[in-house]
């Protein structure tokens, strides 16, 4: 098993590298032998039907040239008027459907012929599947109503046929093809518009429940392809709500509901009564009435729709959330009612006494109105629903809803917070995410926030998660309010530590929302007295740094809070905005000059200090021509490590001042390898010195490939400068390997490569060249046609000087640039008891990681696993593993399957994740279609530059496991 | 007119008993078999006497149905088939027959061995009454004679719990049993196609009440639960063996998971094992959450739920235990009550009704003193919380039920008299149909109006349906042929075969009529006029004249004398079959309407 699984993994990982050793292959265009020759040769061959039927299979499996599908129709069709086989005839109706969707192939020429089959056909289903030829046929036409006419008007004439099939397939010809301009040509079009619809509509009443189907979806395609449906149907749609099959109920809701957006405003009677109401509100009524039909598809089907029903009136959209309760026939308060008068009556909670929800007052028997035509109920049965598909879709329907209505929003709360429950997690994430759509309308009361807290106890992360994001945007109505809240969080705080980072982030919202509900607590929260000194409390509690986060981001709006404060609390302050800046604000605080203060809002970033020390620093650097070598190195060494700490400070310029250190740290390497002694020494003697050179050049290679598939946001100009790095470490690395090696023979390949490296390189970027005055590339190219013809030898000492010679390109920084960041939450790589298994046997690895800035994760990240022997394995997550929980982040939660032969002592294997590249689906390439280089690109030889490898962009995390040997 | 007869035996208007015996076109079947717990003598069994007074039940029934496991659906089985005698089958669900037995015996166990009954079933019994039973899968139909069958369908309520739909011929008719029509923690809702029965018989428990949404009441149960053990308190949950007990105990299972809690809940031992792995096995009986996830994980394997021990009691720390009796009586739950009730730190959540006289119900109405045996007072100082969880559809439910199935007509049991009486307003107001609600031992006659199904040769059909418009589902359609009524089938073929089948002549039915027409000329003009004249009429049918001087139309002759008396005067005489009547009438008066003037 464990070999087995073993050797899975390395499959996958081989899978890798050996992808891309077949893109080599040119294009050949062979000139067949005519494909209508050959079948129709094989088509006389045949013998019998089943032969036949054979032959044309086959065919089916090729493609077909855009010449030869005519001549193939032709032959099909002589073919099909001799076929006496139903079968077969129906296999040539299909490849006629088939080819004629052939790209490039315009129909037009077999129309007359596809319409004379129909006319002697007897078979039903031959019969269905020409009209569904003609459908791709028309389709294929879209600019020849003539031709839509016909084919229309020969589908009329089939309706009155005695299969479903084909009246099925009739009634989606007219509903695909039937006219639909209306204005332009008023007096034939419009005429016959009219009759379309009434030719469907009258088999609203077909006997057959998939011929009723197909005519409400044909009707249903006529309004999707812009006709204005009439009002009289609607009557008609009425009716078929009461249908027998659940796919006529089903296509009729959605009819009803395109009617009720086309003629909202119309006035229809109520039955058995003289009143009338609007459209919309009739048939928001309807719908609601099919969210407890018996299917649970058209369920969903109508909960989904009502979300997108937004002009009906509020007395109607109310009415969904209503349903009076009884017992014994008086009248009883729902626990929502409760709940909320016991919070009026200004009571906290008591425990509920026997007969504290007794029915109160006597129902007038008459009144009770146990199915209501309306929408009564339509919800709270949609909520409770068996079937969770349709909670979800009454869930997001009540989203919609509730975002366009802010007193509907408020209503819909408790029914809300009661899904949090619900049993299914899908449920209750989607709940969540609804409430935190709607919670700018909202507020939440005491005894609902405490429903809403205890989900913090979830153990599914993602619940809480999504609560701390609910958190962060609701609004909170009381003092005793946000103290629960803060106490909830402590307590999720202790039970999952791992949560730390999220609920920091809830309180900073929390307490910026709600300063003067913070205020009061200060007090408390800080535990200060106003007689004793209270002992200081321990810096590094997650839970006291969580207070803090909340007061001090309270404290922001809130001038007179700090007076509150005692001595440690501003120490406390100065560390925190130090160490978490993302989460505590600056604050002015009295007696006390603060660093950050002098940067006031109306500063653009632009103009921020350190942006403008990121641009100070590296124009020194790119003016350091007149320095010499030396001092050129050292102020190398010296931005760098500015820019490394600058990075660390400012989280918004991590990414640039990161990209801007990686390509000085390049420059910095072939500095130095370039002036290492080795050149000046005779050949024997650099043997040795080599390593340093070729170790940059190797380095340097490494680098340029982080750079330019580690950050998002890198534009061409950017990725010109990249490759015109790597471009000067392969010189570099060419030249070393020219010193270090005997023999010519060798050095001629290499050569070969670099040369066409750069040719490549001209070609790809020649729109750029211009910019790159005085660079490495603009003297090799002067050069090049000397460099073509010399010899290795020559062409090495040419790269020499031009390499020592060559200017240090200026690097533009665009607008925005994001580093790829990967962080392992799980495994926390601090547990001291090993992870014990049989040797031989698998054991899973539970990973957690979030990456950030990562595009297209799914095909790029996988996990390493290097055990202690130097093995090292890489798993490709599944897709599913990943989840976006918003722009930019993702989240990887998969299992890893470790095994290895029985160890003696426990050992730490590492656990990282890697970012996987392919220069050939760089990413400049990919993105900027404008550029003509890209399309030269193409034309390359993808070999040439198919270069693909990992960086590791997460730190190792280091897990304890024992494989014990397995006992016999 | 035929009819369908429904006699309660038990449940007519009122609860528990419930035996309903339904006669329908010649078939008797006896629905549920029902003991009652209000009564420990002869009334606790409905009164079998009522179908014979002497003779074998057997020769009266042609099936018994159990709707589900609970003892005022089925106790009265072994009584009924063992010791008054039935032979026949008896229908009930697989989760039913698995669990029913045990139920059984349980009962049997209390009234024999407890209360010291004779002349009572046995274990013997039990096991006999069993073998009669056959066994049904949901929308399965079994045909339990040629004409008699009869189709499950999910009912919720407890597991295996099932609705009938019996059938002979066109008439049908559903009884419901108990059902429920919201889903909770282990069980789906009830569900029922358009089968538009005749008569469907629906439970009425709830006829009154409208409920509140499950969740809150959920809701609230495990945030009680919750808060007392975070308080380190203990929590009792006096609960029956089956049905509810298993719902309480996935809500706290999947609770306890979610929150990650680790306190210990305890099922006290008993029967409930045993039922317990009829949960495990029958998981396409429970609802879509178990039924989807029993791959991964069976829900009714508990991880947190543990097997109770009486030394369990005592442990320090909190837990949370659910024993039996429900009703706090007697039993463990009684003894862990005793000795937990004295701290305020401690719960009992009492999740249903209590009867008066039981130590639940003085709790529930506020007793916090308690007089034990023994004289001793017992003080009540842990919390009392009451919780309902009942899996009745409410009126509510019962409208959607009677919706979804479109019945004709509507009879209720299993409920008290004026909350059936609301409700039986209420469904004729609504739906339109009539509504009856006998009482034991009424019997209500049901009018049926049964569709009679006749065959018809595919020629004839074939023949028919061509003539005339393309056919209409919607409408009925005309047709001509001849009904036979032969060896108690009903066949319709064409006029010719059945003269053949009968051996009888054809005899031809003429019809002759006489049109006086003024034209003065001679006859064989006459004659020429006529035929010219509908020669320009009747474009679509052959006119012809033939060389005697007559004219036909189709087969309509027509001839023209002379008036003998008047010259003037022709007489034309049009002849024709019955077949022909159509066409034959429509010339007669065309040409009483005289011929247009001729124009030479």
């Amino acid at each position: 098993m464990a070999a087995h699984l073993k050797k899975r993994v390395y499959e996958e990982f081989t899978k890798v590298v050996q992808q891309h050793e077949d893109l080599s292959t040119k294009k050949l265009r062979l000139t067949k032998p005519s494909k209508s020759a050959a079948l129709h040769v094989d088509l006389c061959k045949a013998t019998s039907p089943a032969d036949a039927l054979q032959y044309l299979l086959q065919f089916a499996r090729k493609p077909v040239e855009v010449e030869s599908v005519e001549g193939v129709v032709r032959i099909l069709l002589e073919h099909y008027y001799k076929e006496n086989d139903a079968s077969v005839r129906l296999k040539i109706a299909s490849l006629l459907g088939l080819l004629s969707k052939t790209a490039g192939f315009s129909p037009d020429c077999i129309v007359d012929d596809a319409i004379n089959t129909l006319q002697n056909e007897k078979s039903h289903q031959v019969l269905a599947q020409l009209l569904d030829t003609l459908l791709v046929i028309g389709t294929k036409l879209p600019e020849n109503p003539s031709v839509r006419m016909r084919l229309v008007e020969v589908a009329c004439k089939h309706l009155t046929d005695s299969s479903h099939g084909v009246r099925n397939k009739c009634l989606q010809l007219i509903g695909c093809l039937g006219p639909v301009e209306k204005g332009v040509a008023k007096e034939a079009e419009s005429q016959a518009a009219k009759d379309v619809q009434k030719i469907i509509g009258d088999h609203f009443n077909d006997q057959d429940p998939r011929v009723r189907t197909a005519a409400i979806k044909a009707m249903l395609q006529l309004h999707e392809r812009g006709l204005k449906l009439q009002q009289a149907i609607y009557s008609q749609a009425c009716k078929l709500l009461a249908d027998d099959y659940e796919q006529v109920r089903s296509a009729a809701v959605q009819l009803i509901w395109v009617l009720s957006q086309l003629y909202p405003e119309s006035i229809v009677p109520i039955p058995s009564s003289n009143e009338e109401i609007r459209l919309v509100d009739d048939a928001f009524g309807k719908i609601c009435h099919m969210v407890s039909d018996g299917s649970w598809v058209v369920r969903v089907q109508a909960a989904k729709l009502l979300g997108s029903m937004q002009q009906v009136s509020s007395h109607f959209l109310e009415q969904t959330l209503d349903k009076k309760l009884m017992s014994d026939l008086r009248r009883k308060r729902t626990a929502h009612e409760r709940a909320k008068e016991l919070y009026s009556s200004g009571e906290f909670s008591s425990g509920r006494k026997w007969g504290d929800d007794a029915p109160k007052e006597e129902i007038d028997t008459g009144a009770v109105n146990l199915i209501e035509s309306g929408a009564c109920g339509a919800f709270v049965h949609g909520l409770e629903d068996e079937m969770y598909e349709v909670r979800i879709a009454a869930v997001e329907a009540l989203c919609m809803l509730a975002q366009s209505s802010p007193s509907f929003a408020e209503k819909c709360l408790d029914f809300l917070v009661d899904m949090f429950n619900d049993e299914i997690e899908e449920v209750r994430l989607q709940s969540i995410h609804t409430m935190r759509k709607i919670s700018n309308n909202i507020t939440l009361r005491e005894d609902q926030l405490d429903t809403v807290l205890a989900v913090l106890e979830d153990s599914s992360r993602d619940i809480r998660e999504a609560l701390h994001e609910l958190l962060c945007c609701t609004n909170v109505s009381t003092k005793e309010g946000i103290h629960l809240a803060l106490v909830e969080l402590l307590k999720n705080l202790t039970k999952y530590p791992t949560d730390r980072e999220s609920i920091w982030k809830c309180l900073k919202f929390l307490g910026s929302r709600h300063p003067t509900l913070v205020l009061p607590l200060v007090p408390e929260l800080l535990s200060t007295h106003p007689f004793f000194d209270t002992p200081e409390p321990d810096m590094d509690d997650p839970a006291y740094i969580a207070v803090l986060v909340l007061i001090f981001n309270a404290a922001k709006s809130c001038p007179t809070m700090p007076a509150l404060f005692s001595d440690h609390t501003f120490r406390h302050y100065a560390y925190l905005r130090d160490s978490l800046s993302h989460l505590v604000p600056p604050l002015r605080l009295p007696g006390r000059k603060l660093v950050s203060s002098a940067v006031s809002p109306s500063i653009t970033p632009h103009e921020d200090p350190s942006q403008q020390f990121l641009h100070q620093s590296l124009e020194r650097v790119y003016n350091f021509q007149h320095l010499d070598p030396r001092g050129i190195q050292e102020l190398l060494e010296f931005t760098i490590r500015d820019l490394q700490r600058l990075g660390e400070l400012q989280s918004e310029l991590a990414g640039m001042a990161d990209f801007t250190a990686t390509y000085l740290q390049c420059q910095l390497l072939l500095i130095k390898a370039l002036q290492e002694k080795l050149w000046n020494v005779a050949a024997p003697l650099y043997l040795k010195q080599n390593a340093l050179a070729s170790t940059a050049a190797k380095q340097i290679l490494e680098e340029t490939y982080k750079m330019e598939f580690m950050y998002s946001g890198v534009e061409s100009r950017q990725v010109v400068i990249i490759h015109h790095m790597r471009l000067q470490a392969k010189a570099l690395q060419l030249i070393v390997t020219a010193r270090t090696t005997r023999g010519v023979e060798p050095l001629f390949g290499m050569c070969e490569k670099f040369l066409q490296e750069v040719d490549s390189f001209q070609r790809c970027f020649i729109s750029e060249l211009p910019h790159m005055q005085g660079s490495f590339v603009d003297k090799l190219l002067d050069l090049m046609p000397r460099l073509v013809t010399s010899k290795p030898s020559e062409v090495v000492k040419i790269l020499q000087t031009t390499l020592r010679q060559s200017t240090f390109l200026h690097l533009p920084l665009p607008e925005q640039l994001h580093r790829a960041t990967a962080n392992i939450i799980e495994p926390t790589g601090e547990s001291d008891n090993p992870l014990r298994f049989t040797s031989g046997l698998v054991v899973a690895l539970d990973v957690d990681a979030t990456l950030e800035h990562v595009q297209d994760p799914q095909g790029t990240v996988k996990v390493q696993v290097l055990y202690p022997d130097g093995q090292a394995q890489i798993i490709h997550p599944k897709p599913a593993d990943f989840r976006n929980p918003g722009p930019g982040r993702h989240r990887l939660i998969t299992q890893v399957y470790l095994s290895h032969t029985a160890w003696t002592e426990p050992c730490q294997i590492e656990v990282r994740l890697l970012l996987a590249y392919n220069s050939n689906r760089s990413k400049a390439s990919t993105r900027i279609p404008k550029s003509t280089w890209s399309e030269s690109l193409e034309a390359l030889p993808p070999s040439e530059n198919g270069i693909e490898g990992t960086i590791p962009f997460s730190k190792p995390v280091k897990v304890y496991i024992m494989p014990k040997p397995a006992r016999r | 007119m035929p009819e369908i007869k429904v006699t309660p035996l038990g449940a007519g208007q009122d609860v528990g008993r419930s035996c309903i015996l339904v006669s329908i076109a010649g078939k008797n079947v006896m629905l549920d078999c029902g003991m009652h717990m209000g009564y420990n003598d002869d009334r606790r069994f409905p009164d079998f006497s009522y179908i014979t007074q002497n003779g074998r039940l057997t020769d009266f029934l042609d099936c018994v149905i159990i709707s589900h496991f609970h003892l005022d659906h089925c106790g009265a089985l072994p009584y009924f088939s063992e010791m008054v005698g039935y032979d026949g089958p008896i229908y009930m669900s697989h989760p039913t027959k698995a669990i029913c037995p045990i139920l059984l015996e349980d009962y049997r166990k209390i009234t024999v061995d407890k209360k010291g009954e004779t002349n009572f079933f046995t274990s013997q019994m039990i096991k006999d009454c069993m073998k009669k039973v056959v066994a049904v899968h949901l929308h399965q139909t079994v045909q339990v004679d040629e004409e008699l069958e009869i189709k499950a369908y999910y009912a919720g309520h407890v597991l295996g719990a099932a609705m009938f739909q019996i059938k002979v011929g066109c008439e049908s008719v559903v009884y419901t049993g108990d059902y429920n029509m919201t889903p909770d923690r282990h069980l789906g809702a009830a569900w029922i196609d358009k089968c538009r029965p005749d008569l469907l018989i629906t439970e009425s428990t709830y006829a009154t009440t409208i409920r509140d949404s499950k969740r809150c009441r959920e809701r609230d149960f495990l945030k009680k639960v919750h808060e007392t053990v975070e308080r380190g308190g203990k929590v009792l949950i006096p609960v029956f063996a089956l049905g509810r007990a298993q719902e309480l105990c996935i809500l706290l299972e999947t609770f306890w998971e979610r929150m990650n809690l680790k306190a210990p809940i305890y099922f006290s031992t008993g029967l409930t094992e045993k039922a317990n792995h009829y949960y495990k096995l029958f998981i396409t009986w429970t609802n879509q959450k178990i039924r989807k996830t029993f791959v991964q994980r069976n829900m009714f394997e508990f991880k947190h739920i543990k097997a109770f021990d009486r030394a369990f009691a005592d442990n320090p720390g909190p837990m949370v235990v659910f024993a039996t009796p429900g009703m706090l009586h007697a039993g463990q739950s009684l003894q862990i009550f005793r000795k937990w009730a004295g701290n305020e730190k401690n719960m009992v959540i009492m999740p249903g009704y209590c009867v008066q006289g039981t130590v639940g119900h003085k709790i529930l109405s506020g007793q916090r003193k308690l007089e034990m045996e023994g004289r001793q007072i017992l003080e009540v100082k842990m919390q009392v919380e009451y919780m309902s969880f009942s899996a009745h559809a409410d009126a509510k439910g019962i409208m959607q039920l009677i919706r979804q199935a479109e019945p004709r007509n509507v009879l209720l049991v299993h409920g008290e008299a004026k909350k059936m009486e609301f409700l039986r307003q209420k469904i004729e107001q609504e739906f339109h149909v009539s509504c009856f609600m006998p009482a034991n031992g009424e019997t209500t006659t049901i009018l049926t109006n049964p569709s009679i199904p006749v065959d018809i040769s595919l020629g004839l059909l074939k023949r028919e349906t061509a003539i005339g418009a393309a056919p209409d589902a919607k409408k009925p359609k005309l047709m001509h042929g001849t009904l036979l009524m032969k060896d108690n089938s009903f066949r319709l073929v064409s006029p010719e075969q059945a003269l053949k089948e009968l051996g009888l002549a054809e005899h031809q039915l003429r019809f002759t009529c006489r049109v006086h027409i003024q034209d003065p000329r001679k006859e064989h003009e006459t004659v020429l006029r006529v035929y010219n004249h509908l020669k320009g009429i009747l474009k679509d049918y052959s006119v012809q004249h033939l060389p005697d001087g007559s004219i036909t139309v189709e087969s309509i002759l027509i001839q023209a004398t002379a008036h003998s008396e008047d010259q003037g005067t022709k007489v034309l005489l049009v002849s024709w079959t019955y077949q022909d009547e159509e066409l034959g009438s429509y010339l007669t008066s065309l040409l009483k309407k005289g011929l247009p003037q001729s124009t030479p």
